[in-house]
């Protein structure tokens, strides 16, 4: 169910701004993938461009490739909205859909497709990924209750299962702890551990702790100065990033030196 | 007016904390009030008998007492409270009396409009046409129903154009097409309604004949000034969905139109309904084009492409313009027709209201 994304020599506008340059790394299946870096260094931009969510935002393109499993996302004749199907993502803020309920809010991938599913199959797939994020035990008395009524970190896992609801295979989850509290970010970060077994997972974080953590390998970005575009610096095992670097900048920036 | 007696008292306390200081007693500025107005009263009255304004003027009396009011609250409170305790009084006592100015003509109006058309709000009104009546008697069932069918058909013309316009603008249109149809909404908004009635007329005589009067061209003339009310608010109901939404559903590899149809429509649901209500009852008070394209009528019409068909507005502009010889019968009913159409419109607001609670989603985090 998990694949391996391949990127080749990535570089990321918007509109004439070069936003990521020259970006290529393997990211191996089953395993969790931090990306770090100083803000505005390209690392949620690049991480939007492995479900080719990057497009959405007018004028901006993408050159290069990147390969999930051999088969390039960016290809003459590729549908972003197949991709993004098989790579789900958990953003930012929680962003659970405010006209429908818990358990519409999970089904909300078939749902919305207008693809049609009985009863019965629907209440296993709730509960199915509900259990997958951890949600189960605290929400399955209110599962007609808006998805609003939830805490934000139980919101973020309520995002989390409508994610694992499409079973995609990858999932990519950027900053998905920076609105939590510490709790809520544990048990997010447990979350990611079980996902592993099954997902490739990618995860943007500022907390270098947290990459640190949940990680496998890690990847730093950085930019040179404002109008620059980010370049990956380093890209190793999370234990090398974090005790061995061998890049002087990455060194500064994971021991709090940087700038 | 002793107001040199009045500093000391007005005191609540003496200072005994270093952040107290003076405070105008809490019922001293009505007290103010009371004084100014009786004192405007007072030269009001001096000024009728002297002979210089004709017996007692109201206004004047009014008037003189609100000015004296703002000035002696805003000299009091500065002596007492401080330069900032009577900027803030100088200020509210202005936004006061803005507000009532303004509110005097609306709450005058309705008044009239109910006292006045009071004397015919009865069945008859609603269950007769005027059709064979010259005197008493008679209604504006037909012009009701004209209103209603016109305005309806309006409505069903203007909502989908306007709801897919807006819709284009927001999701879809980039670039010098959608600009070029913004500046051009802009522009009908602003179209005076008598040329939407020309337009109507002319686009009518076109096809069937100069002189031609029917209700469906009264709802084209009404759909031309409805629409760019509805994209206008449909536009702005659209872009205040947050963007995190239609990124979540596109995450969830679902296409452009079913993240517009499924989850765009329905969190923006109460305000669209919202803006479509005040649009129909911004055109269900129309009265020129009206008169141009749907012309008037005594009788009770159905059918929306045949012959004339009288609306409310029109039926109120005629029955006051052509009086019969018992004036005062068409003068009830032309208040009567107000007075209905003016609650048509509190319906539909209402109706709107209710509405926008009921399918407003709750965006709470």
């Amino acid at each position: 169910m998990s694949k391996r994304i391949e990127v080749r020599d990535l570089n990321v506008y918007y509109g004439k701004f070069k936003a990521v340059e020259d970006v290529s790394l393997t990211i191996e299946p089953r395993s969790v993938t931090a990306f770090i870096g100083p803000s505005g260094c390209g690392k949620s931009t690049f991480i939007r461009t492995l479900n080719r969510m990057h497009e959405v935002i007018p004028g901006a393109y993408v050159e290069g490739e990147v390969l999930v499993d051999g088969d390039n996302l960016y290809g003459a004749g590729i549908d972003p909205v197949l991709v993004r199907r098989q790579v789900g993502m958990v953003f930012q803020r929680p962003n659970p859909f405010p006209t429908m309920s818990i358990a519409d809010n999970v089904l909300a991938g078939v749902k919305l497709n207008n693809r049609r599913i009985s009863k019965s199959d629907a209440d296993d797939l709730v509960e199915k990924s509900l259990q997958g994020a951890n949600l189960w035990n605290e929400v399955k008395d209110r599962l007609d209750r808006p998805g609003s009524s939830l805490s934000g970190g139980q919101q973020q896992r309520l995002c989390i299962a409508r994610a694992i609801a499409v079973e995609p295979e990858v999932i990519l989850m950027d900053e998905p702890c920076s609105a939590l509290d510490p709790i809520s970010t544990l048990a997010i970060e447990d979350l990611i551990e079980e996902l592993k077994r099954d997902y490739t997972i990618v995860i943007v974080t500022h907390n270098m702790q947290q990459a640190s953590r949940v990680s496998d390998k890690t990847a730093f970005f950085t930019i040179a100065g404002t109008g620059m575009p980010g370049t990956l610096i380093e890209y190793d095992d999370t234990s090398v990033i974090f005790s061995n670097p061998s890049v002087k900048a990455t060194e500064d920036y994971v021991s709090g030196k940087f700038g | 007016m002793a107001i040199d007696s009045t500093p000391a008292p007005l005191r609540t306390s003496t200072p005994a904390n270093i952040h107290d200081h003076g405070r105008l007693n809490r019922r001293t500025p009505w007290t103010i009030l009371g004084l100014s107005l009786a004192a405007g009263f007072g030269v009001a009255a001096f000024l009728g008998s002297v002979g210089a304004t004709d017996g007692l003027s109201l206004t004047l009396a009014l008037a003189l007492g609100t000015v004296l009011y703002v000035v002696m609250i805003t000299l009091i409170s500065r002596q007492i409270e401080g330069t900032r305790q009577a900027t803030d009084r100088f200020v509210t006592a202005m936004v006061t009396i803005a507000f009532t100015v303004a509110i005097i003509p609306l709450i005058s109006l309705l008044f009239t409009v109910v006292t006045r058309g009071a004397a015919r709000f009865d069945i008859q009104f609603f269950s007769e046409s005027m059709r064979n009546v010259v005197g008493e008697g008679g209604g504006a069932a037909h012009a009701i129903v004209g209103t209603l069918l016109m305005t309806g058909t309006a409505a069903i013309i203007s909502i989908p154009i306007g709801l897919m316009t807006a819709i284009y603008l927001v999701e879809y249109g980039r670039g010098p097409l959608a600009r070029a149809i913004t500046f051009f909404v802009d522009v009908m908004t602003g179209i005076p309604s008598i040329v939407a009635g020309l337009f109507a007329f002319a686009l009518f005589a076109l096809v069937f004949g100069p002189g031609v009067r029917m209700g469906f061209a009264g709802s084209i003339a009404l759909s031309v000034l409805m629409i760019p009310v509805v994209v206008r608010s449909c536009e702005e109901m659209l872009r205040i969905v947050p963007n995190e939404l239609r990124e979540a559903a596109y995450a969830l590899g679902v296409p452009k139109w079913l993240t517009v149809l499924k989850v765009v429509l329905p969190t923006s649901i109460a305000g669209i309904t919202t803006g479509i209500m005040i649009a129909i009852a911004r055109v269900i008070g129309e009265t020129a084009p009206l008169l141009i394209v749907a012309g008037f009528t005594a009788s009770m019409n159905y059918d929306m492409f045949n012959d004339r068909m009288q609306s409310l507005p029109v039926f109120v502009f005629t029955s006051y313009a052509n009086q019969g010889v018992d004036s005062q019968a068409f003068l009830d009913r032309a208040w009567a027709g107000a007075l209905t159409l003016i609650l048509i419109v509190m319906v539909l607001n209402l109706t709107a209201r209710l509405i926008a609670r009921l399918f407003a989603p709750t965006l709470g985090r």
